[in-house]
C-alpha cells in the first residue's frame, strides 16, 4: 500500500497512531498529581516534538544515507523562517503560503551552500557548511537588520499589508490561521482527573511530519536512496561504475534543507517571529545531536532523537531539589542529602550534563542510536523466548551465526 | 600609516589565540589522526585553572576588626586570606596579584593529567573509527567538560585580572615617530603576543632538535614504519596529546585577563580555530600558525572603520568569507600535504 512494503506499512502506520493520540499518549498523569509536571502533552511542546522531528529527518536524509555531516543546517531552518514571517506579513496570515515559500527559499539557499560546499567531503564539507552558517548568523544580526530586524527578531507588526487579508477589525495582530482555523484553536478533553488538549496547530504540524516522514520513507527504499548509501560506503568505487556522485550529493542536501526549511516554516507558522539564534551553530550542532541520539541511517531514530531532547529541554530541566526531597522522602535524612547532592548536577539547569552524557555514551556504545539499543533488546528478548520455547539444540543453533 | 600598524597589532593577540588552538589541533590531528571537537573546551579549561588558582589563594578567614567601623558604625569584618598570614602581606599579596602567570605553572600538570586521561579513556578507541563518530564524541565531551565548569562556577564571565605592574599600557606611537598616543597597545596583550610566540617557538624547536621529536615527526610521517622499527610510536603520541592539551590550556590561562572566561569561551575559540586549521592546511603545523596570525590580523583590519562604511558587517563575516574562498581555490588550505583527510 501506498509503495512500502509490509514492513514498513506497519511502521507508518504505529507512527500514523502514535501522532494522532500524542495528546493522549504524552499526558499519562492526572492533571491535578505530583506527576502531572511530566506530561508533555500540551500544544507547544507538541508542535515542537513535530517540528524538529521534521527538522532532524530531513538532517538525515543527508547525514544518515551520505554521511556527509553538516554542521549548518539550522541556517536553512532560520532562512525559512525568515520568508514565512516575511510571507505572513506581506500576502496573509494562512499559514499555507508562508510554508511553502519557507521550503523554496530554503531549498534555493541550500542549493547555493550545496553546490559550494559539496566541491569537498569530510571534515572540510563540515567546515564549509558551518563557515555559511555562522556567516548567515552574523549577516541576520548586522547588515541585513531591515530584513531580518537585527537583534530583536523579526515579528508581525498591525500595519503590515497582507493583501490578501481583510483589513483586521479588532485592533491587533490577527492569529495565523489554516484557511479560517486558528492555529491555536482547540478543544480540551477532562476525562476524569485527567486532562487532554487537542491543538489544531499541533494537527497541522503533525499531518506535516507525517508526509514528510512517508517521503523521507520512500526516499529510504528508493533507487535514489540506495545511490546515497553507495556514497556513504565507497565514492570512489560508484565513481570508477562511471556514477558521478555529485548530483546525487547535491539533491540529497537541497532535500535535507528544504526539510529544515519546512521545519522553519511551521515554527512560524506557530508562532510568528524569527530570530537570528535560530542559525547559530549551537542550533545546528543540537540537531545532530537529535540524529545521532535517535539513530543516524534508520528511520525512525532522527524523531525519537529530537523527542526525547525536547522532552529533556523542556520537562526534565524543570526538577529542583525541591522535588527530589520529596522523592526521596521516604529515607532517612543523611542519605536523603547524599543522593540529592549527587543528582543535583544532572537535573534542573544541569539537563545539559545528561545530554551531553548520554550523547558521548551512545556515540560510544550504540554507533545507531537508542533505535539500535532497541532493536538489539528485542532481538535479546525475542532469542530467550525462543530458547525457552524449544529449549536446547535451536536456540545454540540460532545463537551461532548472531556471533 | 599608524592606523595600520594599530589594527596589525590589534589582530597579533586574538591571532595568537587562534594560533595557539590550532597548533594543538593540528598536534593532534597529524600524530594521532583525530579531529578533536574538545580542543576548545581545553582552551576554557586553561583558563579555569587560572580562575580556579585565585580563588584558592583568595581563600580567606574573617575576622573582626574592632579599630575600622563599616558604613553602618558597627565593627568591619575583616577578610584575611591564608596565604597572607602564611607569608606575610608582601609575599603573599603579591602572590595573589600575580595569581595570573603563576597559574601557568599551576596549570601544567593539570592539563598534561587532563590531556592523558583523555587520550588514554577516550580517544584511543576512536582511532579505527570514522572521523564522523571522532567529531562527535569529542563534541560530546566539550559539552560535558563546559557543563561541569558551569556547575562550579556558574555562566557569568568571572574577571581575572592582570598583575598591577602589566596593566598598563605601551606607547608605540613615539617608539616609532608618530604622535604619542597615537598607537596604545596594553602590556597584556604584547606579553600574551610574546608567549604566545615563545610557545610556538618551542613546540617547533622540541619537534625540531630533540630525538624525541624526530621520532614523533616520523611517525607523523609513517607511523607503521616507525612501529615495525620497534619504537612504541604510541606511547609518544599520547604525549605529544598531553602537550598539546597544555599548549591549549596555557593559551587560556594567559587568555583571562584579556577577557572575562566563562563557560562558552572554549566553543566559541573552538569554531574559529577550526578554520583556522582548514585554512592552514589540514595536518601542517607551519600553515596552522600563519593561517591563525593571518586571520586575526584580517579580522582587526575589517573592523576598521574605514573598511566598514564600504562593506558593512564585513569584520562579522571575514574569516569565514577568507576560508570558503582558500577552500574553493585552494583545498588542501595554505600548507596542506597531500592525501590528508582526502577520503
Amino acid at each position: 500500500m501506498l509503495g512500502l512494503d509490509n514492513r514498513d506499512m506497519k511502521l507508518f502506520i504505529w507512527v500514523v497512531c502514535i501522532t494522532v493520540l500524542a495528546p493522549f499518549i504524552l499526558n499519562p498523569f492526572p492533571a491535578e498529581s505530583e506527576l502531572a509536571q511530566f506530561n508533555a502533552g500540551y500544544p507547544d511542546l507538541m508542535q515542537r516534538f513535530m517540528i524538529f522531528g521534521i527538522f532532524a529527518i530531513g538532517f538525515n536524509i543527508l547525514f544518515g544515507l551520505t554521511g556527509y555531516l553538516s554542521f549548518g543546517h539550522a541556517a536553512f531552518l532560520g532562512v525559512g523562517s525568515y520568508a514565512g514571517v516575511w510571507m505572513l506579513k506581506l500576502v496573509s496570515m494562512n499559514v499555507i503560503p508562508a510554508i511553502i515559500i519557507s521550503v523554496i527559499v530554503a531549498g534555493l539557499f541550500s542549493l547555493v551552500v550545496g553546490y559550494i560546499s559539496l566541491r569537498r567531503s569530510g571534515i572540510y564539507f563540515s567546515i564549509l557548511t558551518l563557515a555559511f552558517a555562522q556567516m548567515s548568523f552574523a549577516l541576520a544580526y548586522s547588515v541585513l537588520t531591515p530584513i531580518t530586524n537585527g537583534e530583536t527578531g523579526l515579528q508581525l507588526a498591525l500595519d503590515d499589508p497582507r493583501i490578501l487579508d481583510s483589513a483586521s477589525s479588532t485592533g491587533s495582530i490577527p492569529p495565523t490561521n489554516f484557511f479560517g482555523i486558528e492555529m491555536r484553536d482547540g478543544f480540551e478533553l477532562a476525562l476524569g482527573p485527567w486532562e487532554f488538549v487537542f491543538n489544531f496547530g499541533y494537527y497541522l504540524c503533525a499531518v506535516v511530519m507525517l508526509v514528510s516522514f512517508y517521503l523521507s520513507m520512500r526516499i529510504f527504499r528508493s533507487p535514489f536512496g540506495m545511490m546515497l548509501r553507495a556514497i556513504k560506503t565507497n565514492q570512489q568505487r560508484l565513481r570508477y561504475t562511471g556514477k558521478n556522485p555529485r548530483p546525487y550529493n547535491l539533491a540529497a542536501f537541497v532535500i535535507s534543507g528544504m526539510y529544515a526549511g519546512l521545519a522553519g516554516g511551521l515554527m512560524v507558522a506557530m508562532d510568528p517571529l524569527a530570530g537570528a539564534e535560530r542559525m547559530q551553530w549551537t542550533a545546528s550542532g543540537e540537531v545532530v545531536l537529535m540524529t545521532i541520539l535517535g539513530g543516524a541511517g534508520t528511520l525512525l531514530g532522527p524523531m525519537v532523537g529530537a523527542g526525547v531532547i525536547k522532552y529533556f529541554e523542556n520537562i526534565f530541566s524543570k526538577i529542583n531539589d525541591a522535588l527530589l526531597y520529596e522523592w526521596f522522602s521516604a529515607m532517612p535524612e543523611g542519605l536523603q542529602d547524599v543522593f540529592v547532592f549527587l543528582i543535583h548536577p544532572f537535573i534542573g539547569k544541569g539537563w545539559h550534563l545528561t545530554l551531553g552524557i548520554m550523547f558521548m555514551l551512545v556515540v560510544i556504545f550504540l554507533p545507531g542510536g537508542v533505535v539500535e539499543g532497541g532493536q538489539r533488546l528485542a532481538a535479546l528478548f525475542r532469542r530467550r523466548r525462543q530458547s525457552r520455547e524449544t529449549d536446547g539444540p535451536a536456540a545454540v543453533k540460532d545463537a551461532t551465526p548472531a556471533e | 600609516m599608524d592606523a595600520i600598524i594599530l589594527q596589525i597589532l590589534n589582530g597579533l593577540d586574538k591571532g595568537s589565540a587562534y594560533a595557539l588552538i590550532a597548533l594543538g589541533l593540528t598536534l593532534i590531528f597529524g600524530t594521532l589522526g583525530v579531529v578533536n571537537f574538545a580542543h576548545g573546551a581545553l582552551f576554557m579549561l586553561g583558563a579555569f585553572c587560572a580562575v580556579t588558582l585565585n580563588a584558592l589563594l583568595k581563600t580567606s578567614y574573617e575576622t573582626i576588626d574592632p579599630n575600622k567601623l563599616d558604613f553602618l558604625g558597627n565593627p568591619a569584618k575583616v577578610e584575611t586570606p591564608y596565604i597572607v598570614d602564611w607569608f606575610g602581606p608582601e609575599f603573599g599579596g603579591a602572590m595573589i596579584e600575580w595569581s595570573v602567570p603563576l597559574a601557568i605553572l599551576f596549570a601544567i600538570p593539570v592539563m598534561v593529567l587532563v590531556g592523558l586521561v583523555m587520550e588514554r579513556g577516550l580517544i584511543k578507541y576512536f582511532y579505527s573509527r570514522p572521523h564522523a563518530d571522532q567529531i562527535l564524541v569529542t563534541f560530546g565531551l566539550a559539552i560535558v567538560l563546559q557543563e561541569i565548569v558551569k556547575g562550579f562556577y556558574g555562566a557569568n564571565p568571572i574577571p581575572t585580572p592582570a598583575p598591577d605592574a602589566l596593566t598598563g599600557s605601551f606607547d608605540f606611537g613615539v617608539l616609532l615617530g608618530f604622535d604619542p598616543g597615537s598607537i596604545i597597545y596594553p602590556y597584556w596583550r604584547l606579553i600574551y603576543f610574546l608567549f604566545a610566540a615563545i610557545m610556538i617557538g618551542g613546540v617547533f624547536a622540541f619537534l625540531r632538535y630533540t630525538t624525541f621529536g624526530m621520532v614523533v615527526r616520523a611517525g607523523m610521517a609513517d607511523r607503521e614504519t616507525v612501529g615495525i622499527l620497534g619504537i612504541n610510536i604510541d606511547r609518544r603520541f599520547t604525549i605529544m596529546f598531553a602537550i598539546a592539551a597544555c599548549v591549549a590550556g596555557l593559551a587560556g590561562v594567559m587568555y583571562t585577563p584579556i577577557n572575562s572566561p566563562n563557560y562558552h569561551m572554549g566553543m566559541d575559540f573552538l569554531v574559529l580555530s577550526f578554520v583556522v586549521v582548514v585554512v592552514g592546511g589540514m595536518g601542517s603545523l607551519p600553515g596552522a600558525v600563519a593561517a591563525g596570525f593571518l586571520l586575526g590580523v584580517l579580522e582587526s583590519f575589517a573592523s576598521m572603520g574605514v573598511v566598514l562604511n564600504v562593506l558593512p558587517g564585513i569584520n562579522q563575516i571575514i574569516i569565514y568569507l577568507v576560508a570558503i574562498i582558500i577552500l574553493l581555490t585552494r583545498p588542501r588550505g595554505l600548507m596542506g600535504r597531500k592525501g590528508v583527510m582526502e577520503e
